[in-house]
This record gives C-alpha cells, structure tokens and sequence, in this order.
C-alpha cells in the first residue's frame, strides 16, 4: 500500500492556510518528488504523512506501521556514534538484540560508511551524515521512507554522488520514497513523478511522469526543468506580490 | 652498521609540544600567575598598610597559622566533616532534584504554579533558613542538611530544566518518527540530551550546597554538631584572630575549587567535547 491523500488541508493559528485541499495518490514502490518554493508547505506535508502533524481537514491513509523520515539536517544525536545513532532506530523498532549489530553493519555498508561506524556525528562531513541518516531511516524497515529536502545543505559534488546512491537503494529496497525538494533538477534525476506545489498556500499545481528515457536525455531533461522553473518562479512572484500586499 | 633513525641530520629539531599540551600548560600557568600576583599584591597592601598586623594581616601571618591548626588536627578535622555533610548532601539534592524536575518539565502546569516558586527560592539567602532549622532541629546535622538542600536542590532542578528546555525541538520530532514511547524518549534522547544543563545545573548545586553549608556551620555551633569549616570560622570571630579567619576563608575557597577543577570542570568538557562542542573561550 502506497499513500492515499484527500482533500488534506492544514492550517496554523497565525499564519493561516498552509496546505490547500491537497488529494494525491502515491503508489506502492513509487519514487516521487514534491516539487515547490520555500514555504509552499512541503515540508508540513511531510509532517502530515509521517504523523508528526494533524491535518486540519481531509484524511489520509498510510501504511500500518507508518513512514520513516529522513530530515532536512541529519539530526543525529551527537553523543550517539553513528553506528549507535542507527543502533537506536533498531532499537526502537524492536529489532532483536542479538542481531542489531551485524544488521548495523549491513545497513552501513549499503550507504558505503563501513568505515565510519565508530565516528561521532561530529567527526563526519555533512554528506557522510546524511548517509548515517539514511543508514537510520532504513533501519526503520517501514515500506514509505519520506525525505525532507535531505541532501540541500551538501554541495554539488556530493549531492550528485547522493542522487545515484538513493536510486541505487530505491531499485533494490522497492520502497515509496516521497522526497521533498526545491531543486528542480533534483527532482526530475531522482522521481518518477512530480507534484509540483503552488506558494502559500500549497496546492498541487502540476503532476509531471519523469521516464528514463527522459532522464536519459539531456535537451528533454533540460527543456522540462526551465519549464518547471518558470512555474516556480511565476509561483514566487505571485507570493512575494501576496506578501506586500 | 648505522640505521636511519640512529641519524640525525643537523639543524633537525625536537618536535614542538603538540597545540594539546600547549593549552593543558596555558590552563595550569594562568591561575598560578593570577594567583602570585594576587597574593604579591596583598603583602604589599599589608606592609604599606597603616593597620596593625593583627588588623589586616599579610599572607605571611596567615600562612604561618597553619602549623598550628595542623597540628591540633583541627583544621583536617573540620575539612573532613564539612566535606562529608558536603558530598553527602549534594548526593542527596541530586537524588530529589532529578526527579522533580523531569516532573516539572513533563507537567506544564504543575511547572507554571512550582516553577516560580522555585526560581524564588534559588534567589533567597541559604542563611535565611538557619534560623528556622534552628528552631525546628535544633543544633542537629538536621539543622546543616535542611539548609544545604534547600540551597542546592532549586539550582539543580532549574538547571535540568533548562537542559530540557535547550533540546532541540528536531530530537522530539525523531523520537516520534522512530516510534519511541514516552518512557524511550526520555531515556534515550531527553536526558542524554540535557545532560550538558543537567552538569551546569549540578555544578550550580554545588556551589550553594558547599555556600549554605558555611552559611549553616557559622550560625549552627555546639550542641551535638562537629565542628565544621564554617564552625571554625566562627571561632576565629570569637577569638579576633583574624589570620584565622583568613586562613579559613582560602580553606573554604580551595576546597571549592579543587571540586570543580577536579570534577565538574572535567565531566563537562568531556560531555562537551564528545558532541563536538566547547566552552566559550576554549577552543
């Protein structure tokens, strides 16, 4: 089962309307990227999903055992080891004892950290914490993993490097990703589907199918990405017009 | 048959003291130096002084009080009791403090009504509870202890309180996404995550359980008490023997270092140092 959004709305005393009668159907395995402006609310439907907020109205339907996270910062805990950090998540999942550390290892070695297991979050680059916080995530063992904009503080080189290794894992875990993004050419490298999110409040403005052969091909993936930043910047304009007046 | 490594080529140096041992040496040199200074200054105030020695007295006269109170086995004495009544007491505060204060930060309204009070009472004099233990325990170590935990608990619990306050609000949206019950939560990231505060907060507990234990000692003297530091220097008062008195207060002031140089101070850079942080001004 994938997740089922219905006319999910939420709003925040203050601020007012974040997110906009938003209905999706994400399937089972499906890799799909929400694609908006800072502050579209993105993020809040992430929060939404994982149960970490309320929606205001509409319902939703997520797996039994809920979604993983992966947030924005690693959010490791520093006193933690990475290995330990991970360990936790085991833990916390039920996982048993006997076996968490050999199932750490495992999970290190499929995001390529085997030799960082021991490190402090503080001894590890910012790309190396993500990768723990993935290495977290999975550890979760939950079908739905949600990605909140995990890889926007890494630079380019890195990031890159990233975006191959979550392919990677999508293709041999089968898992519904939905990854959070501002980054249009993130989105189109990573999903096989776009929603893309009008500015404040969000709603689903578009919903682009992204096939390899489209990935595959350099002037399609360009003209699709200036199309897309075009809508996000008529997006943007048209909040910061709001904002003033 | 010579070997590299029995070769040294001229002009090749030792190697310089790592950036480590520099700033261990740094830690040890400038309080000494502060502290040689201090003193030079006061034996000079003492000798330009138109004050009678025994009126303002150099740290000559009162270092020479020394032997003496070693010597009579007074001064050890009373190091030992109020140490004890110290530490014993610290232990305890620590004991009932803890939990109050996980109460307080899990009980918002509980904490509105308590917090206050609390803060209050860490603001209000330790001395101004000897008095009423007085004349409710009369010259008892019940006396000393209700106005040392009453001086140390307020400290500790704010502290853990603001350690908790401090958590980033990231670590409880991770606890819930990891499926941790309430009780998971709190071991696992509440408390290691406030333990930075919670050893402010211990340190600060400290501080006022070893400041009321003197305050309690000075004015709780005889009956079936020990004679304590504080007791000691009440003494000093009551004979005008100023160097004494003198002696005394670096007594008291030394023990309070020695403890947070040897405990507090260590227990928290390492916590520190663990999670890749320091304090203001290390580096």
């Amino acid at each position: 089962m994938g997740v089922l959004l219905h006319e999910v709305s939420l709003s925040y005393p203050g601020t007012g309307l974040v997110i906009d009668r938003m209905s999706a159907e994400i399937e089972d395995g499906e890799f799909i990227a929400v694609l908006g402006a800072s502050g579209c609310g993105k993020s809040s439907l992430l929060n939404i999903i994982s149960g970490l907020l309320a929606p205001s109205a509409g319902w939703l339907e997520v797996p039994e055992d809920g979604a993983a996270f992966m947030f924005q910062d690693s959010n490791l805990l520093p006193w933690l080891s990475a290995g330990a950090n991970v360990e936790l998540a085991l833990k916390l999942a039920d996982y048993p004892k006997a076996l968490r550390a050999q199932r750490v290892r495992e999970l290190f070695e499929l995001v390529q950290l085997s030799h960082a297991v021991d490190k402090k979050p503080h001894e590890l680059s910012g790309g190396m914490r993500q990768r723990v916080a993935l290495a977290r995530a999975l550890a979760q063992d939950r079908q739905v993993l949600l990605m909140d904009e995990p890889f926007a503080a890494l630079d380019a080189i890195t990031r890159d490097m990233l975006h191959e290794e979550l392919r990677n894992l999508w293709e041999q875990t089968g898992k519904t990703i939905i990854f959070v993004t501002h980054n249009v050419r993130e989105a189109i490298r990573l999903a096989g589907r776009i929603l893309v999110l009008s500015s404040h409040p969000g709603r689903i403005l578009e919903t682009r199918r992204i096939t390899d052969e489209l990935r595959r091909n350099p002037a399609q993936a360009a003209d699709l990405a200036n199309e897309l930043t075009t809508i996000l910047r008529k997006e943007q304009r048209k909040h910061e017009h709001t904002d003033r007046t | 048959m010579s070997t590299l490594t029995e070769l040294k080529a001229p002009g090749v140096q030792a190697p310089a003291p790592s950036a480590a041992t520099t700033r261990r040496l740094d830690a040890l040199v400038a309080p000494v130096i502060a502290v040689v200074v201090l003193v030079s200054l006061w034996q000079i105030l003492a000798w330009a002084s138109p004050l009678r020695s025994d009126l303002f007295p150099g740290p000559g006269a009162v270092l020479a009080k020394l032997p003496e109170l070693l010597a009579d086995g007074s001064l050890l004495g009373a190091v030992g009791t109020s140490l004890f009544r110290a530490v014993s007491g610290f232990v305890i505060a620590v004991l009932v403090a803890t939990p109050i204060a996980l109460l307080l930060a899990h009980q918002p309204l509980l904490r509105r009504g308590v917090g206050p009070l609390i803060s209050a009472m860490q603001v209000l004099p330790s001395i101004a509870w000897v008095p009423a233990a007085i004349i409710l325990f009369g010259l008892s170590d019940a006396t000393i202890y209700t106005v040392l935990l009453l001086g140390a608990i307020p400290s500790i619990i704010n502290g853990l309180l603001s350690g908790i306050d401090m958590i980033p609000q990231q670590y409880t949206a991770l606890s819930k996404v990891l499926g941790a019950s309430k009780r998971e939560h709190i071991l696992h990231v509440e408390l290691p995550a406030a333990l930075p505060g919670y050893v402010s907060g211990l340190r600060q507990g400290w501080a006022f359980a070893w400041r009321s234990l003197m305050a309690a000692e000075l004015i709780a003297v005889g009956g079936s008490l020990a004679l304590g530091v504080g007791s000691l220097l009440q003494r000093g008062r009551d004979l005008a023997d100023l160097p004494l008195v003198m002696l005394v207060i670096l007594v008291i002031l030394l023990v309070g270092a020695l403890i947070e140089l040897l405990c507090f101070a260590p227990l928290e850079r390492k916590l520190l140092r663990d999670r890749g942080m320091s304090r203001t001004g290390e580096k």
